[in-house]
């Protein structure tokens, strides 16, 4: 008797101790970034762009990558889900349940979100070579469209999956098409749809090593889709990089508002979920 | 309408998936404006059976279908045949009630738009008159264009009724439509199915045997995907002539 409960105590002292070690270094992640980017942060961080000696610890700031970093992901997103949506539905409707072909493709897609961004950057990076394009904003945004399709497909999959099958059946004994059985289905499912976005969002805007060869990166605010952009992993990258303590503090800074954007991004995500799920 | 012909006569229909033999060689007439009650023990193809008369059965990866099923004397298996135009000739009513993710004016309303009625004034007078067929009317009159999961879950299943009625369909294919019922909302059904038999040809998968008895003009009882008995309900019920029928009608097997 004693050793069961010895052995019940164990295990929940097991679990305490994971489960602070898996908080610790969240708390410590956002504290380092809190108390080194505070100081630092001010309006003109984020609605300046660099200017002559911003990154000798002069005056200036991050709109640059700030406006860089949306415009990309913006449009990756945007991209990402025009071509993720009909795949989806063509898994979920077109294919039957249970179809090798599916489940081939399912597979595709988890290797896919498994190869390192670093990787997609050099892939982006010999197609725009090939097209003759140069470092810009549109070479960036085909090769993060390609690095976020995989979990933009997959977690649309996962959202469409929980359909019940006799919806669909349903739908069809009314004599529905099966573009009429998915667009109710994309209604069904549709906060699930946007809590996908948003995490391909989220996804998007935080990765460095697919835009360095690809968007690279300048002190101005892109105007059109062939100029190179900045975006924020690669603002502070740069800058923590610098022997410089100030520019050093602003990387910290820089790594503040991406932290803070991607933490709304993904709150809202779930707010959505959650929301809509109650209502439903 | 005058038919010389039976709304759904089943000839030679054999189910199969991969290696399993679903149905076999089902061959049955159903009879018109009354009601069929399938029987038979779980596994037995009742479902199968119910699914190969509007097709829905080869939306399972693997299922193969031999045979014919003609529907107004019209094979409905032949390539030529379109699955949506069929679908329209079928209310299907299904285990639980599955409403669609819209209000329940809409989820009334979507056969026949889809089905290209986009004129208001029509589409509101039918909604209510197949609401009212369904006995839902009174209940939801005030809240049309409130979400259909607000409902109870036996409002939902009037509510599928009435969805698959306002296609206009000649038949009806009802799987176990009360099984997810409290008591009160399955009787509301079967009041509704002895109203609408006058009307339509309903053909009920039921496995509450006191169900088949107070409701079918037709039973037919399988066992192991194959059809054991068939008659009229008195007969199949009361006086069976195989020995697993009367079995099953006694509670020996379930």
């Amino acid at each position: 008797m004693r050793k069961r409960k010895f052995t019940e105590q164990f295990f929940l002292f097991l679990m305490r101790v994971s489960m602070f070690l898996v908080m610790l270094p969240l708390f410590l992640i956002i504290l380092t970034i809190l108390v080194k980017g505070i100081p630092s942060i001010d309006l003109a961080m984020i609605t300046q762009t660099p200017k002559g000696g911003f990154y000798l610890g002069k005056e200036g700031g991050v709109l640059n990558a700030i406006a860089g970093s949306f415009y990309l992901s913006a449009s990756a997103t945007i991209l990402a889900v025009c071509i993720s949506l009909p795949v989806v539905l063509c898994l979920n409707i077109y294919m039957k349940r249970g179809s090798n072909k599916a489940w081939l493709i399912r597979l595709c897609m988890d290797v896919m979100s498994g190869v390192p961004s670093i990787v997609f950057g050099a892939f982006g990076f010999l197609v725009m070579l090939f097209f003759g394009m140069k470092v810009s904003l549109l070479a960036g945004i085909i090769t993060v469209t390609i690095l976020i399709m995989p979990v933009t497909i997959r977690s649309m999959d996962e959202m469409v999956r929980t359909v019940p099958e006799q919806l669909l059946q349903a739908t069809y004994s009314l004599g529905a098409t099966r573009v009429e059985a998915a667009m109710v289905v994309v209604r069904r499912v549709l906060p699930g749809l946007i809590t996908a976005t948003l995490l391909s969002f989220g996804r998007a805007i935080g990765d460095a090593a697919s835009v360095i060869f690809t968007t690279g990166f300048t002190d101005n605010i892109p105007q059109s889709v062939s100029q190179p952009a900045a975006t924020l992993p690669l603002a502070i990258f740069f800058q923590l990089s610098s022997p410089i303590p100030e520019v050093r503090d602003r990387a910290y800074a820089a790594a503040l508002i991406l932290t803070f954007i991607i933490l709304l991004i993904s709150y809202s995500a779930r707010y959505i979920s959650n929301k809509f799920t109650n209502a439903s | 309408m005058v038919h010389n012909y039976p709304h759904i006569s089943i000839k030679e229909l054999n189910v199969t998936s991969a290696n399993l033999r679903i149905l076999k060689n089902v061959s049955i007439d159903i009879p018109d404006r009354s009601i069929t009650a399938i029987i038979g023990p779980s596994g037995c193809g009742k479902t199968t059976l119910l699914k190969s008369m509007n097709r829905l059965v080869e939306l399972t990866d693997g299922i193969h279908v031999a045979g014919k099923v003609l529907v107004n004397g019209e094979n409905i298996y032949d390539p030529h045949i379109e699955v949506t135009r069929l679908r329209k000739k079928m209310g299907l009513l299904s285990q639980r009630p599955y409403p669609l993710p819209m209000s329940i004016y809409a989820n009334v309303s979507f056969g026949m738009r889809i089905h290209g009625q986009h004129k208001r004034r029509i589409l509101d007078a039918k909604v209510r008159r197949y609401l009212a067929l369904a006995s839902l009317w009174d209940e939801v009159k005030d809240r049309l264009h409130e979400p259909a999961s607000s409902l109870s879950i036996g409002q939902q299943q009037r509510l599928c009724l009435a969805r698959g009625l306002a296609i206009e369909p000649d038949i009806i294919l009802a799987d176990e439509p009360t099984s997810a019922l409290d008591p009160m909302s399955s009787k509301a059904i079967e009041e509704i199915f002895l109203e609408l038999k006058k009307k339509y040809t309903i053909v009920l998968v039921t496995h509450i045997l006191r169900q088949a008895r107070r409701l079918a003009d037709y039973v037919i009882f399988m066992y192991a995907g194959e059809i054991v008995e068939h008659g009229p309900a008195d007969e199949v019920l009361n006086n069976p002539k195989q020995e697993l029928t009367k079995e099953y009608v006694k509670g020996q097997i379930s």
